[in-house]
């Protein structure tokens, strides 16, 4: 069992969505998030007082998954979010000790699914 | 291209700038008498003289146009929360300002010219410049409005002039440069609604009532045709030249409850807006009052239950819609139609935007963002050809009768006038916006629009969160 985290751009997320959906992957927790990377901020002004941003907008998908769905997954979100820009964003992938689900009480690969 | 920008804002500036010098030594001028200071009677009275106040002033009239004027002017404030609800967060302090700045831009247009185009003499088509920065508008009453100060009339058109092409902003919203915004707004008050203005309410226009020698006189109390199918139309032009939004398909309203306040403040401006079109208090205006509220009650229901039925839930932003689709229908027909046709006219017109909006559009494909043709330019057409179904002269004796009162010419005429008009304002534009291209790119750069026309256009961000409290130089 794997958690794939992905940091996209908001304006990817239908997209992203769609080919999740068409992978089959239809589970997933998804939070507006700020961050920052190689992609520089832009600059505000409010009565003349300049505030540099440099933490920008992103959305965070996180999606716990069997092994053998850690591919198709990856796939998806890097060719829908991929714009070919700075600023598309990353995905971490890391191993999940255990799942549980609370309705049942079932574990591992079943409480996944 | 900023320099070209600050060229053009600084030559609008010294043309401002000239027209208040002519219009200062063409002025008689009147200054206070000294003994005003006195506060004497007399010297009140020779005052009152001295400006022109003459004794069929009425100071009823007077207070009512002043309040009807200011209920107009909160109209523009009410159209930016209407419009600001109904886009995304990250779009809606460009779309408030797209409202609140012609507060500002036309007010400086009307003072020094548009005034004097849209009710200056001159001709049928457009008036020319004898009220240039205001001159010889004083306190005497105008041949408009015979009982109110002439500044006042001028001031309730301003009014008028600065809401509709604030009205426009709807359909090319989330997507136009703030640049080529101004520009095309100065542009289309100065070529487009001031003349057509001139054609309904001129004094010597070629459609107007007031005018014994027009080619026909068209109904319209108080600017179906001028306002709602000019801004209407225009509005698609610019939806079908600036293309459609790049997220248009995942674009939903961020703030409902700022729709409804906006339909609330647009319904309670309204009431000045038609009952004002009397130009003087009593019967008259009354009546345009109550035809205004119930057609305006009357939409509200009819969209209610139409969605109801269609989507089986009857939702806030189409309740807040059919008001103001109701609102734009009884506009021309206000103070020419019983309370019972307004109803009518009201609960018809909801149905139709309905179609328009939710069908029509997308079937055709036009991105009308928050659909300013759809609502003004479809239910102002209705409401200028139902005022000549509807139109009676024992609510008016200065009106005309409609199809159903036995005149029929009436019918036709309302339908040339509100085609005419549609027609003018889509050719106008096509061509405003042409030439506005040559000097300003129209739409912002896709990477602009994603990340926000607040940010991009303005510097600003509407609802900053935690990390904008971190200023890191």
């Amino acid at each position: 069992m794997k958690m794939v985290i992905a940091i996209i751009r908001p304006e990817s997320l239908d997209n992203v969505k769609q080919a999740l959906f068409n992978a089959e992957i239809h589970k997933m927790t998804v939070s507006p998030v700020r961050g920052c990377g190689q992609q520089k901020g832009y600059t505000e002004n409010y009565r003349g007082s300049i505030k540099t941003i440099n933490l920008l907008p992103k959305i965070r998908i996180e999606i716990v998954v069997n092994d053998s769905f850690v591919k198709p997954t990856i796939d998806a979100i890097i060719s829908s979010a991929r714009s070919g820009n700075i600023g598309d964003g990353k995905i971490f992938v890391m191993p999940v000790e255990e799942v549980y689900r609370i309705r049942t009480g079932e574990t591992g690969s079943e409480a996944i699914g | 291209m900023k320099r070209k920008f600050s060229i053009g804002l600084l030559l609008f500036l010294f043309i401002c700038m000239s027209f208040s010098f002519a219009a200062f030594a063409t002025e008689k001028g009147t200054s206070l008498p000294d003994t005003f200071t006195a506060q004497s009677d007399e010297a009140k009275i020779a005052f009152r003289d001295a400006v022109g106040v003459t004794s069929a002033q009425s100071a009823g009239d007077t207070a009512f146009m002043f309040a009807s004027t200011v209920l107009v002017f909160i109209m523009t404030p009410g159209l930016a929360f209407f419009y600001g609800g109904m886009v995304r967060r990250k779009n809606v302090l460009n779309t408030m300002m797209n409202s609140f700045v012609l507060m500002a831009v036309i007010s400086i247009q009307w003072l020094f010219f548009g005034y004097s185009i849209a009710f200056g003499t001159g001709g049928p088509l457009f008036g020319v410049g004898q009220y240039l920065g205001f001159s010889g508008v004083g306190a005497a009453p105008s041949v408009y409005a015979g009982t109110v100060p002439h500044t006042l009339f001028a001031l309730f058109q301003l009014m008028f002039a600065i809401i509709t092409p604030a009205l426009i902003s709807g359909a090319f919203a989330e997507r136009m440069k703030f640049s080529a915004f101004l520009l095309f707004s100065v542009l289309w008050a100065t070529l487009v609604y001031d003349p057509i203005a001139h054609w309904v309410w001129g004094v010597d226009g070629w459609m107007s009532l007031l005018n014994p020698n027009a080619a026909f006189q068209a109904l319209d109390f108080a600017g179906g045709t001028v306002v709602h199918i000019s801004s209407g139309f225009a509005g698609l032009v610019l939806a079908l030249m600036l293309g459609k939004r790049k997220e248009k398909s995942t674009a939903i309203p961020h703030n409902i409850p700022f729709v409804l306040l906006g339909a609330a403040l647009l319904w309670f401006g309204w009431f000045g807006f038609n009952g004002g079109s009397a130009l003087s208090s009593g019967g008259l205006a009354i009546h345009a009052f109550l035809t205004t509220n119930m057609a305006a009650a009357a939409a509200t229901l009819s969209w209610m239950f139409v969605e109801w039925i269609k989507t089986g839930k009857p939702t806030v932003l189409g309740a807040a819609t059919g008001a103001v689709v109701g609102l734009v229908a009884i506009t021309p027909g206000a103070g020419f139609v019983t309370p019972v046709a307004a109803v009518i006219i009201g609960a018809l017109v909801s149905p139709l935007c309905y179609f328009a909006v939710s069908y029509l559009k997308h079937k055709l494909g036009y991105d009308d963002a928050l659909d300013a043709f759809g609502c003004h330019g479809v239910g102002g057409f209705f409401g200028a050809v139902m005022t000549g179904v509807f139109a009676t002269t024992t609510v008016n004796p200065f009106g005309k009768d409609g199809l159903l009162y036995g005149n029929p010419e009436q019918f036709l005429i309302q339908l040339a006038a509100a085609s005419i008009t549609a027609a003018f304002s889509v050719v106008m534009t096509f061509l405003i916006m042409k030439a506005v291209g040559l000097v300003v790119k129209t739409r912002v750069a896709e990477k602009d629009e994603m990340q926000g026309m607040d940010i991009t256009q303005h510097g600003e961000d509407a609802y900053p969160d935690f990390s904008s409290d971190q200023s890191i130089a």
